[in-house]
């Protein structure tokens, strides 16, 4: 089974904070990791070759460091990396991380599965996923929190839906997205940490993949972020002062009026 | 690409200073940027020298976006039952479409679901599309996509939202790909910018530490999916007019290469904090698991439900079922009494929109004062008990 992992590098999102004077990004101690859905993915991948033979890829959109996350999951069980990277991919949204993403997967050739997070940690949008099965013209199943098992071509998993989960089973090659519950991520052996500090990683440009200028980065993208800013809180705040007892009291009577 | 103007540069370093992404440098009196730039643009707004720009293609927009017209909401059905956030959408949308002065459209899509429309009228839809169809009864992407959109291309809304629920984040990346046009994912906040009656989407980003204000301005139509329990449904009112419009999807809509081989409702939790008029919620300042008996005791004599931060579910104090915020619940009670809790901006994304909003904190800095409609700076292990045993006496009396 040839196994294709989409992987993206992310700041640690419990990490950054916006200075609601300055209206910036506190960067500093934000460290960059490995979208955490995106470990998961790769360990699902990595356990299906080990089930069904194969080959896991994994690929990655973003700048040239991105290849550290490349590098831990090679160290996790993948075979092989593709880094996607060009300073015209800069700005893309999710419509533009999709084309780019699939002409990677033309490039590379077909898989019989790809495996995605099912969001990333950053924007958390759980757009790519989807859009990159639209893109490829495969079926998708998000959310998948249970891959049970794989023949004939389908494959059978569980997806977990807001009230339970559905038992599903879908035709290869296809796209599955994946939630935590999925397993629990290996930690890289001394062998696997070997392989990929020697490995090579592949790396396309715009150009490689045959992307169309107007497609990509900025310019493909059909969402524009007009602000940011640090979330606001509006209270009314009336601050109810004075003894326990007086506290107590103000408190009650404005319950019961509410009651 | 950022381009910067060499002459005009004064090499401040403003433009450093700025960028979220360390991507600019000031190198030898002139800034330089590197690969980390993602083109988001707060340099070239702080540029006092005007030495920024970013250069855009001229983007060829979709013909005439003028030809869109209307809002339509997915009415999300699952089990025989109607999505809560669907009615909230129809609230939302309705302000949307009348400040547009445009219709308001229901998309319904399942087996068995026709009756559902009349909700949906009175909920303030003006118009109803109900794809009733057997193949239907279970939830594909490829079906539901395929469905909702034919529907946009034969009738061209321009704007198209949904639930932020696991239907609506799983198929709606597939319709706004079909349409080749742009979606913005769990917006708590949508509003139209009057001049060019376009959609302005703002959204949590960073786990909620950051919130941007997302638009689409080449293509429609412009879609959203919404995060539930953020927006507010209308009082339904029978008597309102509307149109259903029964459509027959295409018999090549309704192939799947997934199939649902069984859906398994699990039990439904004991606790609904989302739909209690009186939440009292608990945060570490409550100390252990035993000092949430204050917390229950209270919502108990109110005839409400016990929720919790993210810190006193961590702590095991309290099951994650009653967690409020960002990675728990969002609830819109009448009345959120927030106990111990600091206020996070991840706890408070989910409680903000509550009618009535009542802190106690012994730390009068604690921010979550700053959301607060009262606010009581005190120990709660004083507070809490006499409170419920004062309502206790209130009722007796
Ligand atoms: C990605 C991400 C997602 C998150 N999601 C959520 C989420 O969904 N929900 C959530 O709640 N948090 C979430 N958090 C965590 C959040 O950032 C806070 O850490 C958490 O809400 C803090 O909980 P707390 O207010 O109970 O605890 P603390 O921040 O420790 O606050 C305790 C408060 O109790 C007060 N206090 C102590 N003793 C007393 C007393 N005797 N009387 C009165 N007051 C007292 C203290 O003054 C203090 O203000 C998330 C964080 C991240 C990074
Ligand atoms: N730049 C990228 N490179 C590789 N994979 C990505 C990239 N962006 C998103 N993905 C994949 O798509 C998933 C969902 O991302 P998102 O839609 O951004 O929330 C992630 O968990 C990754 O598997």
């Amino acid at each position: 089974m040839k196994i294709l992992v989409c992987v993206k590098q992310v700041p640690d999102a419990k990490d950054v904070r916006l200075d609601p004077k300055t209206n910036t990004l506190a960067r500093e101690g934000v460290q960059s990791i490995m979208n955490p859905y995106d470990r998961h993915a790769v360990e699902a991948a990595v356990r299906l070759k080990e089930a069904h033979g194969g080959t896991v890829t994994v690929l990655s959109m973003g700048p040239p460091q991105a290849a550290e996350v490349l590098r831990e999951a090679v160290s996790c069980g993948a075979d092989e990396a593709v880094l996607v990277s060009d300073r015209a991919f800069a700005g893309a949204d999710t419509w533009a991380t999709t084309y780019t993403l699939a002409g990677a997967v033309r490039k590379l050739g077909g898989f019989d599965l790809v495996l995605c997070g099912k969001q990333a940690i950053d924007g958390d949008t759980a757009q790519v996923g989807p859009g990159l099965a639209w893109r490829l013209g495969i079926p998708y199943v998000t959310c998948v929190r249970r891959i049970e098992g794989c023949e004939n071509g389908l494959l059978r998993a569980q997806r977990l839906m807001d009230d339970g989960y559905d038992e599903i089973e879908v035709e290869l090659p296809a796209l599955l997205t994946v939630v935590k519950e999925i397993n629990e991520p290996r930690i890289p052996s001394l062998k696997g940490k070997m392989k990929a500090k020697k490995l090579e990683i592949a790396t396309l440009s715009a150009a490689d993949i045959g992307a169309e200028p107007q497609c990509i980065g900025l310019a493909g993208s059909t969402t524009q972020v007009v602000r940011v800013f640090a979330p606001q809180m509006t209270g009314g705040k009336t601050m109810i002062t004075g003894t326990v007892d007086e506290i107590v009291d103000q408190l009650a009577a404005k319950l019961e009026a509410l009651r | 690409m950022l381009k910067i103007d060499r002459e005009a540069c004064i090499g401040c370093g403003i433009c450093e200073d700025t960028c979220t992404f360390g991507a600019i440098e000031v190198v030898d009196g002139c800034a330089v940027v590197n690969e980390k730039c993602t083109l988001c643009g707060s340099c070239v707004d702080v540029c006092e020298a005007g030495a920024l720009a970013i250069e855009r293609a001229e983007k060829s927009s979709q013909a005439d976006l003028g030809a869109w017209k209307g809002v339509w909401v997915y009415a999300e059905s699952r089990n025989g039952r109607l999505a809560q956030v669907a009615f909230e959408l129809l609230g939302a949308g309705r302000r949307l479409a009348d400040d547009l002065g445009v219709e308001l459209a229901a998309v319904l899509i399942g087996a068995n679901i026709r009756h559902q429309a009349d909700e949906l009228v009175a909920h303030g839809a003006d118009r109803v599309y109900v794809a009733d169809h057997p193949a239907l009864a279970d939830f594909t992407d490829e079906c539901y996509s395929r469905v909702l959109s034919a529907l946009i291309r034969e009738h061209k809304p321009e704007i198209v939202l949904a639930g932020a629920t696991a239907i609506g984040r799983s198929f709606i990346p597939h319709v706004a790909s079909e349409m080749g046009t742009g979606l913005t994912a769990d917006c708590t906040a949508l509003e139209i910018r009057a001049e060019d009656r376009t959609l302005l989407q703002t959204r949590p980003a960073f786990g909620g530490n950051v919130m941007a204000t997302i638009e689409c301005p080449h293509t429609r139509p412009q879609m959203a999916t919404v995060r539930p329990r953020v927006m507010k449904a209308l009082v339904p009112d029978a008597g309102r007019a509307g149109q259903v419009v029964e459509v027959q999807p295409a018999s090549g809509a309704l192939e799947s290469r997934v199939r649902v081989v069984n859906s398994v409702v699990e039990e439904q939790e004991q606790v609904n904090i989302c739909e209690a008029d009186f939440v009292v919620a608990g945060g570490r300042g409550l100390d252990n698991a035993e000092g949430f008996k204050l917390v229950r005791e209270l919502a108990r004599e109110l005839g409400g439900v016990v929720a919790a931060s993210r810190a006193a579910v961590d702590s095991g104090w309290i099951g994650y079922p009653h967690q409020v915020g960002q990675t728990g619940k969002t609830v819109c009670p009448k009345v959120y009494i927030a106990c111990g809790i600091s206020g996070a901006i991840q706890h408070v994304v989910g409680m903000q929109s509550a009618d009535t909003i009542i802190a106690i904190n012994r730390d009068p800095a604690a921010p979550i004062f700053d959301v607060a409609t009262y606010g009581v700076v005190g120990d709660l292990f004083e507070i809490l008990p006499r409170l419920t045993e004062k309502l206790k006496g209130g009722k007796s009396t």
